[in-house]
């Protein structure tokens, strides 16, 4: 029975999984495809998304025209179950209100966690990307290069699928072949854009993201990623089988009820439970590890949310994959005579150098694109194309002022109408209404374009988080409480960006809404990308470090956190991608040493 | 694109629709944070494959005689031409109702922006000819618009009028082009499933020199 409840668990597992989101649903399909014996336990409710996804609903069938709440942040068709930017009462805390220092943290209640609305995009980091510090003399490299991760880079795409092409650009990697799917093809403004960002210097390529623009090779991904495992391959080629392929409509941020991307809950849990080697319990708070006399982990305790009871789960290796956040929090809650500060702590440094993305957008309206003939134009529901950062050897000199890179997601075209269409147009119309407006809201309908900067922010030691000393949860579990500071890298960053989306929507002879050249201001709050990582960073060095480069704990033989806690960086690569290679690396380090008794 | 532009695209597709409502939903300031949101709302975890109607989550608050005031001002707004009906014949006032009557800090924000609207049009018509604003004649109710249809251009003692014109159109519109009518007005021919996705075509490209 794959679900189980409290009562129905076994007595002891192999791993248990804590979380069952990127992380958790990768670690546990590596260890169930390979044999070992699994509890996964998640926070939030069972999710079925090939019953539960909004696929074509429109905008009128939803309250407000869908437009965000506070209980539905990004609208009410986004996939989020029990979550957003807030969770019912389960709080956290933090030192500012203030732009420049408050972080906001989104977390879902849900199985498969925020897996089930990411925006799919899947960048590899690159080798520059792996040793930061040994480049520019900032932040921390990582104990591994990318020659490490490069296998499971591999692994990952040819089981989650992932479109893109390879360009041989500096620091974007390329893909062995058969690994990545075809691009789809670009619409007007993506080609129009690329004609005139190109004239700047400025690339613009096929985009990366986890989205079957055809059914995977069910013959020979499977053979590729299990040799020598049939009950695997054969688990794995049925899987692939039964994934459809994107039909070319509907925001992938709803989920995808035919699993035509990459949901935990359509790629990773199907195959894992048809192992019959994954027991999964949802409704299950977990708030602590719990160590044996021996200082070896036996298991965590976790509220069942449906009871209230606190229960006890056991198992030889504990895998903490509970977003890089909520492991700290575990850690951090994890206390006892030995480890008053925490578990896995004797460094100092869970809860330290969290990192976000640094982000920035601008809008812009074009001329060019007004009027167009009626087009459909909702392709892979955007990304076609994008910029990876070109300013490597500028930035090498000095010349930029800032130390890291961005990239730069962009979009336009004719989407599905809703509430924004033709709100807000005053800066265009000088507010006509009438006749007229009408007219003006055809002319401007998918004349619009968008540009996101995605960079990286180099880790500082006043972005952490902390158990906060007074205030719990609806559990009674300890919160975190966080602290955020941007240095003037992020910001210079910040501003570039704004500046060099103008440039490039003055040169398609466009309107940039608003640029902000006060790096400050144009930067958006911490944690408002959700890229959040660190908090417990892999390293060379015990005493710097939570974890060793298996993201195994360096005071907790069988303890491990194989979420986006351990990236000692955050590159501008959207971290998720990396998340299932580092996950996957993890999970065959723990087979390994299971195999040999040393687990 | 990340799922933030993705939501942008959803409920903006204009640039100017505020930022703050495409981040609905951050944690409200200090001891906020402590609480669980006020109002029942939709809740963290509806159901979102049924189709919703209005009313069904909050019960409508505007009177007999703001719900006229609100179709009179909607198809001042978006009146019926030859692509598609007023905004009144699609649903808008039902629309705005519910985004009055909501409990989320945005709609409470603008509840009474419309509800001040709503008087002060009237006691502008009250002013002019001695009666409620939809009882004007056309040329009238015009007039009143055209005073307050540009925050930019609008007089101090009008600034809080031209806000919410401002505001109401912009409701106008999302409600409009929510609807299928709106939907077909701007020729928008997608959500469908489609077998292949042909992207932009050539000769489209080669007209605007991309090819």
């Amino acid at each position: 029975m794959p679900f189980v409840t409290p009562k129905s668990q076994q007595p002891a597992y192999d791993v248990i999984v804590v979380g069952s989101g990127a992380a958790g649903g990768q670690t546990a399909y590596t260890l169930c495809m390979e044999g070992a014996r699994v509890l996964m336990l998640e926070a939030g409710r069972r999710y079925t998304p090939e019953t539960e996804t909004p696929m074509f609903q429109t905008p009128d069938l939803a309250p407000l025209g869908g437009d965000g709440t506070p209980q539905k942040p990004f609208g009410f068709y986004d996939a989020t179950v029990d979550g957003g930017w807030q969770v019912p009462g389960e709080p956290y805390m933090r030192t500012t209100e203030d732009h420049a220092g408050r972080f906001d943290w989104w977390r879902a209640r849900m199985l498969g966690g925020r897996t089930n609305h990411w925006g799919r995009i899947s960048l590899r980091n690159g080798p520059y990307d792996f040793k930061p510090r040994s480049r520019d003399g900032l932040g921390f490299d990582w104990p591994i290069n990318y020659e490490d991760v490069a296998p499971y880079y591999d692994k990952v795409e040819l089981l989650i699928g992932v479109y893109g092409s390879n360009e041989g650009l500096e620091n974007t990697p390329s893909s062995p072949p058969g690994c990545l799917l075809p691009p789809p093809k670009p619409i007007v403004s993506d080609y129009l854009i690329a004609q005139r960002a190109k004239r700047l210097g400025i690339p613009a390529i096929p985009g990366h993201r986890a989205v079957l623009t055809r059914a995977l090779d069910s013959q020979s991904n499977p053979r590729r990623l299990h040799p020598g495992n049939a009950k695997a391959q054969k688990i794995l080629a049925a899987e692939m089988r039964s994934r459809a392929p994107c039909l070319w409509a509907t925001p992938c941020g709803r989920g995808c009820s035919i699993r035509a991307n990459y949901q935990s809950t359509t790629v990773h849990l199907p195959p894992a439970l048809a192992t019959g080697n994954l027991d999964i319990t949802t409704d299950a708070m977990v708030y602590e590890v719990t160590l044996g006399p021996d200082g070896h982990a036996t298991g965590v305790n976790f509220v069942d949310r449906t009871t209230g009871k606190h229960e006890h789960a056991s198992a030889r290796v504990v895998v903490l994959a509970a977003s890089a956040c909520e492991s700290a929090r575990i850690l951090l809650n994890s206390r006892s005579t030995h480890f008053p500060d925490g578990l896995a702590n004797s460094s100092g440094k869970v809860g330290r150098y969290l990192m976000d993305t640094v982000g920035s957008d601008v809008t812009g309206q074009v001329p060019l694109l007004e009027s167009l003939p009626a087009l459909n134009e909702d392709a892979a529901d955007g990304h076609q194309l994008y910029t990876p950062w070109w300013l490597y050897r500028e930035q090498l000199a000095g010349k930029l002022g800032f130390a890291r890179g961005y990239h730069i997601e962009f979009g336009g075209g004719k989407r599905m109408p809703g509430p924004g269409t033709g709100a807000g147009l005053e800066w265009l119309t000088g507010g006509n209404y009438g006749a007229k407006f009408k007219q003006d809201v055809r002319r401007y309908y998918g004349s619009f374009v968008y540009f996101s900067g995605r960079g990286e922010m180099i880790p500082n030691e006043n972005s952490y988080c902390e158990i906060d000393p007074s205030v719990k949860d609806k559990f009674g579990i300890p919160v975190l409480r966080f602290h955020w500071q941007w240095s003037e890298h992020e910001r210079r960053q910040a501003a570039h960006m704004q500046r060099t989306f103008g440039e490039i929507i003055e040169a398609m002879g466009g309107k940039p809404q608003k640029i902000e050249t006060d790096g400050a201001r144009a930067i958006a709050p911490g944690g408002l990308i959700i890229h959040e990582v660190g908090g417990a960073i892999m390293g060379a060095d015990p005493r710097t470090s939570v974890t060793n480069q298996w993201c195994q704990t360096w005071d907790v033989a069988n303890l491990f956190v194989t979420d986006g806690a351990v990236f000692p960086s955050n590159a501008d690569k959207n971290p998720t991608l990396t998340i299932m290679a580092i996950a996957w690396r993890a999970a065959d380090h723990i087979l390994e040493r299971m195999r040999r008794k040393e687990l | 694109m990340d799922r933030r532009t993705t939501l942008k695209w959803m409920l903006a597709a204009s640039a100017a629709w505020p930022a703050w409502r495409a981040v609905a939903g951050q944690a409200a300031p200090g001891a906020a944070l402590l609480r669980p949101p006020a109002a029942p709302g939709y809740g963290p975890d509806p159901d979102l494959v049924t189709p919703h109607k209005r009313g069904e989550f909050w019960p409508l608050t505007l009177s007999a005689a703001q719900r006229q005031l609100a179709a009179v001002l909607s198809d001042l707004i978006i009146p019926a031409d030859e692509h598609s009906p007023s905004a009144s014949a699609v649903g808008v006032v039902d629309f705005i109702d519910e985004w009055v009557s909501a409990p989320y800090p945005t709609q409470q924000r603008d509840r009474p922006i419309v509800l001040d609207g709503f008087a002060w049009l009237d006691a502008e018509g009250a002013r002019r000819e001695g009666k409620g604003f939809a009882q004007l004649d056309a040329a009238t109710q015009g007039a009143i618009c055209d005073s307050v249809c540009d925050t930019a251009r609008a007089t101090p003692e009008r600034r809080a009028a031209a806000s919410f014109f401002a505001l109401y159109r912009d409701l106008t519109a999302a409600a409009f082009y929510s609807s299928p009518a709106g939907r077909k007005d701007l020729g928008y021919i997608g959500n469908v499933p489609l077998t292949s996705f042909d992207g932009a075509p050539p000769e489209l490209l080669k007209k605007l020199n991309l090819l």
